[in-house]
């Protein structure tokens, strides 16, 4: 069998660049549909945050600049080819090209070592998050995100159970987002996780905040309810930055998996209109 | 219509905003956030002084990116303001008159902008870069080794906010309920 052998400082290269260039420049996803929203407002209040906003992004991107000062917690989804082998350790090769970005892009440095007692700050933004699954194939593809906290805090799970149905979980996901109200920076992207044990639906719910809000759940009884629960979050009113008006998020994205015979359990994990993520392959 | 503000902040100034104005601060604004807000009620608690005078002041809720050379401050865009609201009422109570940060405020903590006639500013959350544009100037005051934590002065020209709470209690949030 043939292995491909990569050297462990592309992975810290290719790493550091996600981690900057998410920072620097936001999505054309979100970045259209800030526009579209403000459009569709006729609150003049609305109208002028979401301008505010898309100014921001428009510096951010053209001076290099983080979007946000909270340049988050780093989290990266690892698809590993089972035919490829790091020349080098591959975890301590991606917390390198954290450690890279985060001091040499003017990242803010965001991590505690400590979460309850000492609390004292890392100073490298590391560690990473880092979830890996192993795939088929000689190629490594990592989708990283920063996660800002003032939007993760606002996350939550519930273990639902299977009599809850589908009503249940869009009454779950709707009670997060209005629970969160002003807080996690609307409008947000709302990532919802279904399935799987209590761990699995959380790192769904993640992942769902790391897809394009341009595309749609494939399954198209998850697609309508994407659909039917942006609405329906749109009608709350929080409006950008809280402060009244039609768009309290951007999208909703589902991912799902199977579980328990017993379970459903749902995770919300909830972004704020920021959404940062990059993908390469190498 | 926005309203103008010189800083210091006046009792005048203060009884005429109300929720939903927008507003531009001109002037010197203190920052801190968890970290800080947690040591400066410690040392409240223990009896001592605080190694800043508040009296006065508008503190602004901000842990700021890196500045890039060149510039003046990293991204400095406001955190949740809610995480504060334990410590919130204690510094009202010495003298701080107003607040920016963003999201809801604890009951509480509006019971005591209302007893202390203060005010709290919403800053657009998220919009860092482009709110960095109006800190023309920062300066260490304490905790250095807090880091983006530290309480430091910003030299601000027409800061953007929203009045989010007013001396009244009137709440920009409230339509939501």
């Amino acid at each position: 069998m043939d292995i491909r052998v990569i050297n462990a400082s592309e992975i810290t290269a290719a790493v550091k660049k996600l981690f900057m260039d998410c920072n620097y420049f936001i999505g054309k996803d979100i970045l259209d549909s800030l526009e579209r929203a403000r459009e569709n407002e006729s609150s003049p209040v609305a109208k002028s945050v979401l301008s505010q906003i898309i100014e921001n992004d428009r510096i951010a991107a053209a001076e290099e600049i983080p979007i946000c000062q909270d340049t988050g917690m780093a989290v990266l989804f690892v698809e590993y080819g089972d035919k490829v082998a790091v020349d080098g350790d591959f975890e301590g090769a991606v917390q390198q090209g954290v450690r890279e970005a985060y001091e040499e892009g003017y990242l803010r440095k965001s991590v505690v070592s400590d979460p309850v007692f000492d609390r004292v700050n890392t100073r490298d933004n590391t560690p990473a998050i880092i979830h890996t699954k192993i795939i088929s194939g000689d190629k490594i593809r990592i989708t990283a995100g920063g996660k800002g906290f003032g939007s993760e805090n606002m996350s939550a799970i519930k273990m639902l159970t299977p009599a809850y149905g589908a009503e249940g979980v869009k009454q779950f996901v709707l009670d997060t987002v209005k629970a969160a109200g002003p807080n996690p920076c609307p409008p947000i992207v709302v990532g919802v996780g279904i399935g799987g044990t209590f761990e699995r639906a959380a790192q769904l719910a993640k992942k769902a905040t790391f897809r394009s809000i341009d595309t749609r759940n494939p399954d198209e009884r998850y697609a309508a309810m994407e659909d039917e629960l942006l609405e329906k979050i749109n009608e709350m009113g929080f409006g950008p930055a809280g402060l009244g008006g039609k768009t309290t998020a951007l999208g909703v994205n589902i991912e799902t998996s199977p579980t328990h015979i017993a379970g459903m359990p749902v995770a919300v994990n909830i972004c704020c209109h920021a959404a940062r993520h990059a993908d390469v392959e190498i | 219509m926005t309203k103008k503000i010189n800083l210091p902040i006046t009792d005048e100034d203060i009884k005429n905003l109300k929720a939903g104005d927008s507003v531009l601060l001109t002037g010197k604004i203190i920052t801190g956030r968890d970290a800080a807000h947690k040591r400066l009620l410690e040392l409240l608690e223990q009896g001592k002084s605080l190694p800043v005078d508040l009296r006065g002041e508008v503190i602004y809720y901000v842990g700021p990116a890196p500045a890039k050379p060149g510039y003046a401050v990293g991204p400095a865009g406001p955190t949740s303001s809610y995480r504060m609201d334990k410590y919130t009422p204690a510094l009202l109570d010495l003298g701080l008159r107003g607040m920016i940060g963003k999201g809801a405020r604890s009951q509480e903590v509006i019971d005591s902008i209302v007893k202390n006639k203060a005010v709290y500013f919403a800053a657009i959350g998220g919009a860092a870069a482009l709110i960095a544009k109006s800190i023309k100037q920062e300066e260490l005051l304490c905790y250095e080794d807090l880091g983006t934590e530290a309480v430091r002065r910003y030299t601000v020209k027409d800061f953007p906010c929203v009045v989010a709470i007013d001396c009244e209690g009137n709440n920009v949030y409230n339509r939501n309920d």
